[in-house]
């Protein structure tokens, strides 16, 4: 499954090129992607991703939504990892109103923002356990991000779409048995963690599908704007929790874990190690959080935004997401645009796959880690 | 097998050198329908994840005999798990029609359901039975997997109905006339 490279075939065979829709309906794309594949032999020639099979028409819809409701449909881009969605409007909104959020809710945000991180990187890694082969990483997976839904259920009701960061604050204030729970969970999270290293990671056959299949060099990360684990495979320091901190970020200490030739394998690391850091944040969060208010004084039921524009952008699960929100003075925005991380990595397919062989799409599609939520919103 | 053949409406006796089954053709052929449900994996958006939840170690579909084929081709149900935008609805109605008889579809969620939070979303169909005729609906945003779960339960109830003599292998809602728009 090596970077073969292209041989050309030897005179007395004919070859010709055929096109192969890869989905939308296909397990491997995690969602509606279609990729257009023009194939010469083992070969790819031509990738083509095509989206828009999940276009649900949000940012028209943020239009006619006042600001409150505009939080639940952040919820269903990235639903794997849906605090951040929430968290990256909330801050474009309090820019845009001027609120002062308290430090309790900042704490809180940022736990929850990791552990819904650590949520996500475990269906990543479960799912492209599977892409690659091995179905077991997914059920042992599964068994760790049931105990952390179960944490996101008891606090706001929600195993997937929290609505839980609101503008100004947090939905309700997280309670000692809660942190208790919580707690209990990282300390048996952290062997777990160790395990699945040995499972997968340091598997030889994953290591070999991995490790010399889709390189991405620094400059093409940089050229195709990529971010998130994916920029960070590649061995650039980025991350918008260290460089813009924003909640607690810059109170915690944590490393960022990078890759260093960019192959999947080094992508599939980083998320790995994030996982780590997280913990570490998660665990940092609670010895120096506080008790407080978790809701900024004054937030009207219905806001009215004064007029302007604001963006604000956080690290989430896939990648450093944006909102820029434009306001003249109505109750809902005028205009809301997302950064989506996942829409701009994706892109990277059209070049990454070509020369590659057909064995080694899913395990390259796979590591950049799309949800198609996101790409087409 | 004890178990399973209680539910029956046969007779069983012990007789010697075997046991007698008495039953009719629709009653064995619906247990063994209902026994093997398979659905099609064909995930649309945010229910996928939770029906990924419920294949997965602590809800365990495996137990019910539904095992997730990727293939339309070898499937009894498809689990619409998601959003059905307009750019979908000709690939759904494409692999509804790739999936043998007799063949069940799940609305999982409000989206397909209605469209949901997407109600006045230009580019959402509001609803999958708009383009295929639904058997079971789920609400909820997303629903539990224990809710996707009780659906499989209503479905192999609705399977346990189906009768030889009201056409093999169609399911009850076709033959009323469905609103399927290409058959």
């Amino acid at each position: 499954m090596t970077d073969t490279l292209h041989a050309p075939p030897p005179e007395d065979i004919k070859t010709d090129e055929m096109f192969i829709n890869l989905g939308p309906q296909h397990p491997s794309t995690h969602g509606v992607l279609r990729v257009g594949l023009t194939i010469s032999g083992e070969m790819i020639t031509k990738a083509v991703p095509d989206v828009g099979y999940l276009h649900r028409g949000t940012e028209k819809l943020a239009e006619v939504r006042g600001y409150h409701h505009c939080v639940v449909l952040t919820d269903r881009w990235d639903y794997v990892a849906a605090m951040p969605n929430n968290l990256v409007f909330c801050l474009a909104t309090e820019k845009l109103f001027n609120y002062q959020v308290p430090e309790r809710a900042q704490y809180i945000r940022t736990i929850m923002c990791e552990m819904n991180r650590i949520a996500s990187h475990l269906l990543f890694f479960g799912t492209y356990g599977i892409d690659i082969g091995a179905f077991t990483p997914f059920l042992y997976a599964f068994r760790e991000r049931e105990l952390v839904l179960d944490l996101f259920e008891q606090i706001c009701g929600a195993r997937l779409t929290y609505n839980y960061i609101r503008i100004g604050g947090v939905m309700v204030d997280v309670d000692d048995k809660w942190v208790a729970k919580c707690r209990e969970f990282l300390e048996y999270f952290k062997p777990r963690l160790k395990e699945y290293e040995t499972l997968l990671s340091y598997n030889p056959i994953f290591m070999d599908r991995t490790q010399t299949v889709g390189i991405i060099s620094k400059e093409d990360a940089m050229t195709w704007g990529l971010s998130g684990p994916n920029l960070r495979g590649s061995g650039i320091d980025y991350d918008a929790r260290k460089f813009e901190p924003y909640a607690a970020y810059d109170k915690v200490k944590f490393d960022v874990p990078l890759g260093k030739t960019g192959s999947c394998w080094d992508r599939y690391n980083c998320r790995v190690q994030e996982m780590y850091q997280s913990v570490s944040i998660v665990e940092q969060c609670f010895e120096q959080m506080k008790p407080g208010d978790f809701m900024a004084k004054g937030v009207a039921k219905v806001p009215k935004a004064p007029i302007g524009e604001a963006y604000a952008h956080v690290e989430g699960a896939r990648g450093n997401l944006g909102i820029y929100l434009v306001s003249d003075g109505g109750q809902s925005p005028f205009r809301m645009h997302v950064r989506a991380p996942s829409f701009i990595n994706l892109a990277i397919l059209q070049e990454s796959l070509v020369g590659k062989k057909v064995a080694d799409v899913i395990a390259i599609l796979g590591s950049i880690d799309i949800v198609l939520g996101e790409v087409d919103r | 097998m004890g178990i399973i053949l209680e539910k029956l409406p046969g007779v069983t006796s012990a007789l010697p050198g075997g046991e007698l089954l008495l039953t009719t053709a629709d009653t064995v052929i619906d247990w063994g329908r209902k026994s093997s449900v398979w659905p099609l994996t064909f995930g649309l958006a945010c229910c996928a994840i939770e029906m990924m939840g419920a294949y997965a170690s602590r809800f365990d579909f495996d137990r019910m005999g539904v095992i997730p084929r990727p293939s339309p081709r070898q499937a009894d149900v498809m689990i619409v798990a998601g959003t059905v935008v307009k750019k979908m609805a000709d690939p759904i109605i494409q692999i509804y029609h790739q999936m043998p008889e007799p063949r069940f579809v799940i609305s999982m969620g409000s989206c397909a359901n209605c469209g949901g939070p997407y109600w006045d979303s230009y580019s959402v169909v509001k609803g999958v039975d708009k383009i295929i005729p639904v058997d079971v609906y789920i609400a909820g945003c997303p629903p539990r997997p224990e809710a996707l779960q009780y659906a499989v339960v209503k479905l192999q109830e609705k399977m346990m109905k189906m009768k030889l003599k009201n056409g093999f292998g169609a399911a009850p809602q076709q033959e009323k006339g469905s609103r399927d728009i290409t058959a």
